[in-house]
């Protein structure tokens, strides 16, 4: 047992990660953040004060055990840490990019109390890639039970539900309506922040689960909810197909040619491959200069883009300040980095006419932060007078997404006021044996809540379909790669001696 | 740290097994897709990626079978996509990816008599709303509008499902000489009782049937097909403008009430990405020149 760490001991810096510099990354696809060396890995894991107390745990959507596969990776135990965060989290290499973790686990580190918090997002990306390159693990050999199940969606919510009903020995179909699978980590996230090889290789790994894909299936039309369970023999459905149905804003010049949702832009780009148009056949056009409304991770991931493509000046405008912005910490920073120009308080009041039908500017108005509303932020107010004209060719909306209506449409469902679906404490919707969760329940949330979903989801179903919560019966073989899932280590094995360690 | 490859998965493609050109940039595509045959209805479109580095375009769906478990498109050749595919599908070769049946199936309601109006790309995709009315007990009366003689197809099929047919063309040469407008004025004339008129075709003939239909406020339906990536909702590409409303052709449509459709702005956001086609079909037809003349000197 090592000696106790103190806040004095500990090294005091937050170990920098390795960065593509910007003003070469601004212009190219490649993965802005390098990820973690061992030896990177290794000093930043020394920083964990392994404090009893773990807030990091309970700020944790799926609350992984962070302080023990931090230790894990001090003792050079990786395949340890592996085990530690795949007990709760499937997609480590995915999360430890994408997860908001300065508002959870690391928000609330003991370590910054004083110093800057532990870099527990990048320590789980380090392990996660690891897992991938080295492909670790144990093939599974998972009971059959005989329950078919089926998963309406395959992003995040609807993978994470899928490995977890596989492992509990379901026969488990997922449905696509996309030619790929992958959902919001293939079209949204882009290629700079997550690699589309880090999706399929997470994916690979539910293939070998024996999950199956069904891609071009647009569920609801093609076949109904009610027939999934009453005419094609699923014993349950979990529906989790995101959000969807961007939202404008209503002002004057909206359906003006050169206006885009962000979703648009980034489904050409990161599914259909608009950046190597015409090569691929998918096109996006934009202008020399280019604003986008909103200042979410998605708009992050809209400018950051647009800079990719060639744009010359790359505009952010928001109604509120930095402080209220609510993407990451860290995409607001490469953002600035790279040369992206942020407008705070400023709000688009038209979109003007170039005379043919293109988008010339904008006409925005100054706002001032005035009492809190319902979410707690100040709410922004026009000020009086303050109007003035700002020149783009492109203007993007990434003001969030309202629920998508085909679900609605073509079940009986039962919706919220707001479209979405309705769901009880278990995620059970008013269909039996139909379960949802992810965006379509919550409205637009981020990656990781949508796997924690995915996950209490399938908690839910196997309680319905009567069958032991405990996970698997395995017969674990160690035989090469190829059988963690989402970095899941299929064998029991490894859990079990863990659970010795803990008694 | 380099990661390896993983599995991307894709569907092996849907195979084509039968093909009919009707003319030199008309033709049309039967691909076996028994579940979507089941459930396909008349109004609804597919999204078509012919190869892997193709677009996601969207076509209504000109007729289904489902003992055949077939859907038929029928497709005028025009951008770099369409022509690629005229060339490059035969029976027996796969379409990369389609997905479907997608939109809101046209509303077979309790219209007694139904004007179906087709016009160029328009015609296919009405035969299945004429059929539809007609099963339902309609009296179906179907406008057909061509360019000329020689573009005319699937007379027969419409003669089977409607009661009257009136062929219009440009020249003359077929029926008679004018515009479906034409066909639509006749029919409002000689029939005081016509419940709903139905118009699919280019923006331009379907605002001009609205506005034939306008006046005697007969209920005039059009579906429409703006540019699409998806087409589930997601990208909001396909907006347009219906009465005081935005709203997206692909899940709040297709079928919209023409007399409140914005065509100007329909047809003004179907030019958007006009550049881009344009330079996609030139790059095309210089490597097709190419290919050809390596085909000549082979020979």
């Amino acid at each position: 047992m090592a000696k106790k760490k103190t806040i004095r001991t500990i090294p005091q810096e937050r170990t920098p990660m390795r960065e593509e510099p910007a003003e070469e990354r601004r212009r190219n696809f490649s993965e802005v953040a390098c990820g973690y060396t061992l030896e990177q890995a290794q000093r930043e894991a020394e920083r964990c004060l392994l404090c009893p107390d773990q807030p990091c745990v309970r700020g944790c959507p799926v609350s992984i055990d962070i302080p023990n596969f931090i230790a894990k990776i001090t003792e050079k135990n990786y395949h340890g840490a592996y085990d530690v965060i795949t007990d709760t989290n499937l997609l480590a290499a995915v999360c430890g990019r994408v997860c908001p973790q300065e508002t959870q686990c690391e928000g609330v580190c003991t370590v910054g109390d004083s110093l800057e918090p532990v870099a527990i997002g990048r320590l789980e990306r380090f392990i996660g890639d690891l897992a991938i390159a080295e492909g670790w693990t144990n093939i599974p050999y998972i009971e059959p039970n005989g329950l078919r199940i089926a998963i309406v969606g395959s992003g995040p919510a609807g993978m994470a539900c899928a490995a977890d009903m596989a492992k509990a020995g379901c026969d488990v179909t997922v449905y696509e309506a996309f030619h790929e699978a992958g959902g919001v980590l293939k079209y949204g996230i882009p290629e700079f922040r997550l690699p589309n090889t880090v999706v399929d290789a997470e994916i690979g790994k539910l293939i070998k689960l024996g999950i199956k894909f069904e891609c071009n299936t647009l569920v609801g039309r093609l076949f109904t909810i009610e027939q999934m369970i009453a005419e094609m023999g699923y014993d349950a459905v979990f529906v989790g197909v995101g959000a969807g149905y961007p939202s404008f804003m209503g002002i004057p010049g909206e359906s003006l040619n050169g206006v885009l949702s962000a979703n648009e832009l980034l489904t050409r780009c990161n599914l259909m491959h608009a950046s190597d148009f015409p090569k691929h056949d998918t096109p996006v056009q934009l202008g020399r200069r280019i604003a986008v409304i909103g200042a979410g991770n998605t708009a992050m991931d809209a400018m950051r883009i647009s800079m990719r493509l060639g744009a010359e000046q790359v505009h952010c405008i928001y109604r509120r300040t930095k402080a209220e912005a609510p993407a990451r910490a860290e995409e607001i920073h490469h953002a600035e980095q790279e040369g992206i120009e942020f407008h705070w308080l400023t709000s688009p009041v038209e979109l003007l006419d170039d005379g043919n039908r293109g988008v010339r500017g904008m006409r925005c108005i100054r706002m001032e932060l005035g009492e809190p509303d319902d979410s707690g932020r100040r709410r922004p107010v026009s000020v009086k007078g303050s109007e003035f004209e700002f020149e783009c060719e492109t203007v993007v909306y990434a003001i969030g997404t309202n629920a998508n209506p085909i679900l609605g449409q073509t079940s009986k469902l039962k919706l919220n006021k707001r479209g979405y679906i309705d769901v009880d404490d278990n995620l059970a919707t008013s269909i039996m044996g139909v379960f949802a969760g992810g965006d379509i329940v919550t409205g637009a949330a981020t990656v990781i809540e949508a796997m924690g979903a995915g996950r209490k989801a399938a908690r839910s179903m196997k309680r319905y379909l009567g069958l032991r919560d405990t996970d698997v019966v395995y017969r674990p073989e160690r035989i090469g790669s190829d059988s963690t899932l989402f970095g899941i280590d299929l064998g029991e094995r490894n859990h079990a001696r863990l659970h010795e360690v803990r008694i | 740290m380099s990661l390896p490859e993983g599995a991307v998965v894709t569907h092996p493609g849907y195979e084509i097994v039968a093909r009919q050109d009707f003319s030199d940039t008309t033709y049309l595509l039967e691909f076996q897709h028994p579940m979507m045959a089941r459930a396909a209805k008349a109004g609804q479109f597919v999204i078509v990626m012919a190869n892997e580095a193709g677009e996601r375009i969207p076509l209504t769906i000109a007729d289904f079978d489902r003992a055949r478990g077939t859907i038929t498109l029928v497709i005028q050749a025009v951008g770099k996509t369409t022509r690629e595919m005229q060339q490059e599908c035969r029976v027996g070769s796969r379409l990369h990816a389609v997905v479907g049946p997608m939109g809101i199936p046209t509303h077979i309601g309790t219209s007694k008599k139904v004007v179906c109006v087709g016009g160029g790309l328009g015609v296919a995709p009405i035969y299945p709303q004429a059929r539809a009315h007609k099963q339902n007990g309609a009296y179906v009366i179907g406008i057909l509008g061509f360019r000329n003689k020689a573009l005319m197809f699937w007379e027969d099929k419409f003669r089977a499902c409607c009661d009257e047919l009136i062929i219009c063309t440009d020249d003359g040469s077929a029926g008679i000489k004018g515009l479906v407008t034409a066909g639509i004025s006749q029919s409002l004339e000689k029939h005081a009782d016509i419940d709903e008129v139905v118009a699919i075709g280019p923006p331009v003939m379907m605002k001009g049937c609205a506005a034939a239909t306008r006046e005697r406020g007969v209920k005039t339906m059009v579906s429409l097909n703006p540019v699409m990536v998806d087409g589930t909702g997601m990208c909001g590409g396909c907006r347009v403008k219906v009465g005081d409303k935005v709203l997206f052709a692909c899940v709040d449509g297709p079928d919209f009430d023409g007399h409140q459709v914005d065509f100007d702005d329909l047809m003004h956001r179907l030019k958007r990405y006009v550049p881009s086609e344009k330079q996609a079909l030139e790059r095309w037809q210089e490597s097709c020149r190419i290919r050809g003349d390596a085909a000549m000197t082979q020979v």
